[in-house]
């Protein structure tokens, strides 16, 4: 605790202006910056698996079960940095005994176990239960009954059964479309309720959050992609790819618009506020806000995409671009989720004063634990792309079956 | 073996539903506290625990019980509104068990006393303050002013004492060689009870053109007015501040 | 028609009889049952707190009997009541501190500089009637009594921090060593058995006074006559139960 007051009494000497005095201890740091990150990229990859199943968009295909398994890997992972940010861990369990209705954490716990269990578990299941079966066939021993286990002990690969299958896992991507947007949507809701912060509360937050998701979901699932199909020594689908470009750049655009659009709307209105947060904007979240996560977060990105779309280049190097203004696009999402958490504590609700957030480098909100949180979902998705392979030369020889 | 209408996946899904459910239920049936729900969604013992809380500063109700005296002078003085508590700390214990527990005295200067009495422009004028390092330097506070009657052992004679933030800015002004008697009649009871004899205020603009009017017999330094038309209807101190004309 | 109306009766019931036991598994029927303890009825009291601005001294007495009395952590990071000073230069531009919260009082300002004018305002937690840090708990560990005070389960509490980020006051802070949330409780302990709040106790000029709202007779109604009233951040529509009086535009 000593080292806390010390640390505490380090950012007191770097304040300016005046804030409240119980204002010195930032309370949602690193690992709540994390997390609306990571539900963001699930929220966004099952945005994406959903293209192919309901849009019917045939060329992103090849990734609609590599999203899936990216989605379920990154929500086993969601719930960690909230628990781990808690004062008492161990009473984390109370969420879901007596949720207190009025307050939107609450609804976590709902919307958590509905979208793990309802939409993606199930969808999963579905999708995979009669190709679970087929490879059933060709295995011996422990493997065979961890097999028959998670297909729940079916073995009914009949045209009805598979055909009840695909009808199941439309159903339930209709339904998880919704529920992708609410599974994100409450963590923005979570911040724009909030009245007493006026970085934070606004309406369009949540509507923000849920494109940012979009816009991180699909450029993960393109690096992927990418990178598994490298690894793999396989050709990569151009077609995919450019489909899937094509999404980012709209999804970039959309949700460039809405941010410039709240800006706008803040600066036309100069409310109170506005004061302190110009100078928050222009002091502290300069370097993350205007250099990060504008011009290389967003800014960036749309000119690559969009000159790939107009130039006419070689397929090596609009992949190269593809895989670049991808990974700017983690870095920038990412940086916004920070602007918006970070940025709102960084001001006091005098609107007198400025305070500083120091990241540590270890301990439990320090940075090596959220690069380990940030990495624990990919050795998920190993695992998971282990049992249940999504690659197309993985799957068994279909039976016959009707077309949707 | 197909028991149900329905395709094996929804029976099989149903199952484990019901097998999770039922964990889910008894679960929360075990866990969720007693005394939860019983006023609004929180657990009602908590009031109760919040409640029962140990006491630390007894109340002045406590220390008037065996401290007549001193309480009533302490009532008829300066200080009749300062608690015993503030200056002798929280001494519940004291009141339940006087022996073994004795409160704090404090008697260094600057202890408790230059909390209140320590020069501050933005405290309330009116109210006594020293300047710390002018007054009686090194004295304790207590070999003057008896804390339970803390009246000065000498009646003050500059208004500074209880005015200091007026008499510093008036130090610094055009208006710093005119005493405070000059402009406001204050009765001599007033240096000791302030509240109950309050001084006059000049209420006509003359009074002002006794130095200022255009006619009056003054240096050239002082600045003129013609008092008949500047500053139409209102009194001269509804613009001016007196006490610094120059702001 | 006869049978629809048939129907609908059946579909409500049907209705009713899960959603009651889900309900009431939830624990969530929000009936009033027994807790009426002998000789305190909370129901029976509705406690406020006037404040008035013109008698602040900036002592801070109030901050270090807060502290005592609830064994609030003695670091200046950890405030149930503080005290802020409001200083105005003579372009009116407004300099606001409050060094430890006010605890030790305050050092003088720069004597050179005009002061337009200068003020101290005591805050503290507001006991609205609305609170949003009631509202936003995912796990009912702060709520508000019938007696219209707010208060923390902190064996319950899960340490999360929304009340924290939900109050416009800046009142709550997490406590490091019950590691949940803490503020002021309006001495809940004490004013139970009809004691003053510690600071209200302390307090050398009246500046505090604390009383039920709706008794006819109190230092606090007496307030509420003679004053203007404000509260702290009306737009937000909290409600809060500490009033202020002579209360400058300035002051957030």
């Amino acid at each position: 605790m000593g080292e806390h007051f010390h640390h505490l009494a380090s950012i007191a000497q770097q304040i300016s202006g005046f804030i409240y005095p119980n204002e010195i201890e930032l309370h949602w740091g690193l690992l709540i910056v994390v997390y609306p990150y990571i539900t963001g990229l699930v929220a966004g990859a099952f945005i994406l698996a959903s293209l192919e199943k309901v849009f019917h968009v045939k060329e992103v295909e090849p990734t609609y079960r590599l999203a899936l398994l990216t989605a379920l890997a990154f929500l086993l992972v969601a719930p960690m940095p909230l628990v781990a940010h808690l004062g008492h861990p161990e009473r984390c369990f109370e969420i879901f005994l007596t949720p207190h209705l009025a307050s939107a954490m609450a609804m976590f716990g709902f919307v958590y176990a509905w979208y793990l269990a309802v939409v993606l578990l199930l969808e999963i299941w579905f999708d995979y239960r009669a190709d679970m079966i087929l490879w059933r066939r060709e295995m011996r021993g422990l493997k065979k009954f961890f097999y028959w286990l998670l297909s729940l002990c079916s073995s009914d690969v009949s045209a009805k059964a598979v055909d009840f299958d695909r009808k199941a896992v439309y159903r339930i991507t209709i339904i998880g479309i919704p529920s992708a947007f609410i599974l994100h949507g409450y963590v923005g809701f979570i911040f724009g309720s909030v009245k007493a912060n006026p970085w934070w509360s606004s309406v369009l937050i949540p509507i923000v959050f849920l494109f940012s998701a979009i816009v991180s979901g699909i450029g993960l699932i393109l690096l992927l992609y990418y990178l598994t199909t490298l690894m793999r020594g396989k050709k990569l689908d151009m077609a995919c790819l450019d489909t899937l470009a094509s999404f980012l750049l709209y999804a970039l655009i959309v949700d460039f618009s809405l941010e410039t659009l709240d800006f706008i709307h803040r600066l036309y209105e100069s409310e109170e506020s506005i004061d302190i947060l110009s100078q928050l904007i222009f002091s502290k979240l300069f370097i993350s806000l205007t250099i990060v996560q504008i011009l290389l977060g967003t800014l960036g990105p749309i000119g690559i995409l969009a000159s790939v779309r107009v130039l006419r280049i070689p397929q090596e190097l609009k992949r190269v671009c593809y895989f670049i203004a991808a990974l700017l696009v983690q870095v920038g999402i990412f940086s916004t989720r920070w602007n918006v958490v970070i940025g709102g504590q960084l001001f006091s609700k005098s609107l007198r004063g400025l305070t500083v957030y120091k990241v540590e480098l270890g301990g439990a909100e320090g940075v090596l634990t959220a690069l380990a949180l940030l990495a624990l979902p990919f050795f998920i998705l190993w695992v998971l792309v282990k049992i249940l392979p999504p690659w197309e030369d993985a799957r068994p020889a279909q039976p016959e079956s009707s077309t949707l | 073996m197909r028991l149900f209408r329905a395709p094996g996946q929804i029976v099989r899904l149903a199952i484990l539903f019901v097998i999770v459910a039922s964990v889910l239920i008894s679960v929360r049936r075990r866990f969720v506290p007693p005394s939860f729900g019983e006023l609004g969604h929180y657990r009602a013992d908590a009031i109760k625990e919040v409640a029962a809380q140990p006491i630390k500063y007894a109340g002045w109700q406590a220390c008037v019980d065996c401290h007549a005296a001193e309480a009533e002078m302490k009532n008829r003085s300066y200080h009749r509104g300062l608690a015993c508590e503030v200056c002798h700390g929280p001494s519940h214990d004291h009141a339940e068990d006087p022996i073994s527990h004795t409160p704090a005295v404090p008697r260094k200067r600057g202890e408790v006393c230059l909390y209140c009495h320590a020069y501050l422009p933005a405290r309330p004028t009116g109210f006594p303050q020293i300047d710390e390092r002018a007054h009686n330097p090194m004295e304790p506070c207590i070999k003057c002013h008896n804390p339970h009657d803390p009246s000065p052992p000498a009646v003050p004679e500059s208004c500074s004492a209880c005015h200091g933030q007026i008499a510093k800015m008036k130090a610094v002004s055009h208006h710093a060689s005119l005493s405070c008697e000059r402009c406001h009649e204050a009765p001599a009871e007033h240096r000791t009870n302030p509240r109950a004899y309050l001084p006059k205020k000049p209420t006509q603009r003359d009074f002002c053109g006794q130095c200022h009017a255009a006619e009056a017999k003054d240096g050239p330094e002082v600045p003129r007015i013609d008092l008949a038309t500047h500053g139409g209807r209102y009194l001269c101190w509804q613009c001016h501040y007196p006490h610094f004309p120059e702001s | 028609m006869t049978i629809g109306w048939k129907r609908r009766d059946l579909l409500i019931w049907l209705l009713e009889v899960p959603c009651g036991a889900v309900l009431a598994a939830l624990g969530l029927g929000g009936r009033k049952a027994r807790a009426k303890e002998q000789g305190y009825d909370a129901d029976g009291h509705s406690y406020g707190m006037g404040i008035q601005v013109d008698k602040c001294i900036g002592c801070g007495r109030c901050v270090e009997a807060c502290k005592s009395e609830n064994d609030v952590p003695r670091e200046p990071f950890y405030f149930r009541t503080w005290v802020e000073r409001y200083v105005f230069d003579a372009a009116g531009e407004v300099k606001v501190d409050s060094p430890e919260g006010g605890i030790k009082g305050f050092k003088p300002t720069d004597e050179h500089e005009e002061i337009l004018r200068a003020f101290f305002v005591p805050k503290l937690c507001n006991h609205c009637d609305r609170p949003p840090c009631v509202q936003v708990c995912p796990v009912g560990a702060t709520f508000r009594t019938e007696d219209g005070v707010v208060l923390v389960d902190k064996d319950y509490c899960i340490g999360c921090r929304y009340c924290i980020q939900a109050c416009p006051y800046g009142a709550r802070y997490l406590d490091p060593r019950t590691r949940a949330a803490d503020k002021c409780t309006f001495c809940y302990h004490r004013i139970t058995k009809g004691l003053l709040p510690a600071c209200v106790e302390a307090c050398p000029t009246q500046a505090r006074v604390f009383g039920e709202l709706e008794l006819r007779v109190s230092p606090l109604r007496r307030l509420m006559r003679m004053s203007r009233l404000q509260v702290l951040k009306p737009y937000l529509n909290t409600q809060p139960r500490v009033f202020y009086s002579g209360l400058d535009g300035e002051v957030r």
